[in-house]
């Protein structure tokens, strides 16, 4: 881990004080009537989602500003603890909606720790390829979303022709387009689809050459250049004083990423380059996720080499206290039967214990704070959503910036409604 | 991290390592010098995460029943033959966790507890690691955990007349009101 030398983004800090998510201006200015407090949100396209920004305007440029959240709080995390960990995998996917493998992923690696369970090898290495093919998912529907924010409406139906090409690999694999749950404690759901392996080794190729086209709209676009460009600034310091992880931290100029500082599942095994930029600023995270996506393909063509190499091996744990029988024993063995029905109905029991367990999602760290009472059913779950701190990071970026500009800068924040609020 | 200036936090109460997760049981009332000491002297530089725990009725159903181990069936231990197996009781009634992460070439976790009753409160950490500001609203929102000297406390998930805290214990789910049109 090292911050760039080059790094000079501001001097001192920019977190407004005291409240570091608010951005007040002067009562007295206020009273002067050339402010202008207008409400942007809930429901403004450019929003991703439900967020609701209280902006306070002198002329055109932001004076202050105050995001207000939770009109997408759905309760997951109490009805999570209502459901049996077999049944509670489906919730997670759902938080952050366009990483859904990513969340299902944690919280299922969050189980097996407290479980002490080992997990079969191909079970590892899908579940890499699966979490890389999502990162770049997650990116283009970002891409996509951001550009045509800023008026780059083209890259939209270039970034979602790709995307629909790994949605298909997901179908195929899952039989599901999103929300996929196909890891299951013990390793996954269901064996690798012959078809797969050709099919997702083309996606891996072209996805390089896709980036270098959307480089190719975009990086000789005066327009988008000069709206990215020095907008939305945050120092590497006030990043991780808010608490920022993934792309917000690595624009910043901190290299950090936690597939390489606390390898999990087999990421010291394979070749990745972790992309960091100096500026800090909307143009620098968009190249870090420009930068992700040729990297996750990399991941993914080195997943699928070990991947065929493991054919036929098991993909699931045999540990029957925790895992389902297959199908066809139900009709020739009591106890499969037995096991099958108690793990259903009644569900595993998980040993008592906590646990927090932490992964790289598609944008930044997603943990999972899991507590067991030694029952079936999690006593407490709570996930650690990075679009939660990247929305903290809003005041201190918008500084200073005009009202367009905050469009874009919302928007490089990355953050998914869903996940804020869960 | 050396176990030496670990020991050397202000307020430290208990140490424990589990499922190679080390936790950190400090003094509620030394909550800020704990932080300050740990973000400073001991670099962790970051707050991930914060978040809370209500043990309320905790225990209160024993448990029995398999008990999924990598070996199976663990019939050593107690509550899986049947025999109603109890969780080890717990101090208090919260938990709250603080979950830190030192961004360094020497990168390390360390979770910091400290617990609480239904009355009792904390001091706000905001001062230390500007990220627990929403952390901090989202415990108070949830749990009714208030945060002494938090600069904006109000609620941050549910709407601002919303009655109860949501994720504790003993508020059911399906136990909003639902309103329903055309009702006087």
């Amino acid at each position: 881990m090292s911050v760039l030398p080059t790094t000079r983004i501001y001097e001192g800090t920019r977190i407004p004080s005291p409240c570091p998510t608010i951005l007040e201006i002067d009562p007295e200015q206020h009273a002067l009537d050339d402010i202008l407090s207008i409400n942007f949100g809930p429901n403004h396209p450019s929003t991703h989602g439900v967020l609701r920004l209280i902006v306070d305007l002198d002329g055109e440029h932001i004076a202050g500003i105050r995001a207000v959240i939770g009109y997408l709080h759905t309760g997951f995390e109490k009805t999570m603890e209502h459901k049996t960990y077999w049944k509670a995998i489906t919730y997670p996917e759902r938080i952050d909606y366009l990483a859904f493998q990513s969340n299902e992923l944690v919280f299922v690696l969050a189980i097996e720790k407290l479980l002490a369970l080992e997990t079969p090898e191909k079970a590892q290495w899908m579940r890499m390829c699966l979490a890389e093919l999502n990162r770049i998912h997650s990116h283009l529907v970002w891409l996509g979303t951001s550009a045509l924010e800023i008026g780059a409406i083209s890259m939209f139906w270039y970034a979602f022709r790709e995307r629909d090409m790994i949605l298909d690999l997901f179908e195929m694999v899952t039989g599901v387009r999103m929300h996929t749950r196909y890891f299951q404690v013990g390793g996954l759901a269901e064996d690798i689809p012959e078809g797969f392996y050709a099919q997702a080794r083309a996606a891996a190729k072209r996805m390089p050459k896709a980036v270098d086209e959307y480089e190719a709209l975009l990086d000789n676009n005066k327009i988008w250049l000069e709206r990215t460009k020095g907008i939305g600034l945050l120092s590497a310091d006030d990043a991780l004083a808010l608490g920022q992880s993934g792309p917000m931290l690595r624009a910043s100029g901190v290299d950090w990423d936690l597939r390489r500082a606390t390898p999990y599942l087999h990421y010291e095994e394979v070749d990745f380059e972790v992309p960091v930029y100096p500026n800090g600023d909307v143009y620098d995270r968009y190249k870090v996720h420009m930068d992700e996506m040729r990297q996750s393909a990399r991941i993914v063509t080195q997943c699928l080499d070990r991947l065929e190499a493991l054919r036929g091996s098991a993909w699931i744990s045999d540990n029957r206290k925790v895992v389902l029988p297959p199908r066809e024993e139900l009709h020739t063995s009591m106890e499969s039967l037995i096991h099958h029905f108690k793990i259903v109905t009644e569900g595993f029991r998980v040993p008592e214990g906590e646990v927090y367990v932490a992964i790289e999602s598609a944008r930044g760290e997603q943990g999972c704070y899991l507590v067991s009472d030694g029952g079936p059913k999690p006593w407490r779950v709570h996930f650690r959503a990075p679009s939660f701190a990247a929305l903290q990071a809003t005041a201190t970026c918008v500084r200073g910036t005009a009202i367009a500009d905050m469009v874009a800068v919302a928007a490089s924040l990355d953050p998914v409604m869903g996940d804020v609020d869960r | 991290m050396s176990e030496q200036s670990l020991q050397g936090t202000p307020g430290l109460v208990e140490t424990n390592d589990q499922h190679g997760e080390t936790t950190l049981v400090v003094d509620p009332a030394r909550v800020v010098e704990a932080s300050t000491y740990l973000r400073d002297d001991l670099r962790f530089n970051v707050l991930v995460d914060l978040t809370a725990t209500d043990y309320l009725g905790w225990g209160a159903a024993g448990v029995a029943g398999y008990i999924g181990t990598p070996q199976g069936r663990d019939l050593n231990a107690t509550g899986s033959q049947g025999f109603q197996a109890v969780p080890s009781a717990r101090p208090k009634r919260f938990a709250v966790n603080y979950h830190l992460l030192r961004v360094a070439d020497d990168p390390a976790r360390l979770r910091v507890q400290a617990w609480l009753d239904d009355d009792e409160s904390l001091a706000s950490v905001v001062p230390v690691w500007p990220a627990a500001d929403w952390y901090e609203r989202e415990v108070f929102d949830m749990f009714g955990i208030v945060f002494d000297g938090h600069p904006n406390p109000v609620r941050i998930l549910m709407p601002d007349d919303w009655e109860g805290h949501p994720l504790r214990k003993d508020y059911p789910i399906g136990g909003e009101p639902v309103r329903f049109s055309g009702e006087e």
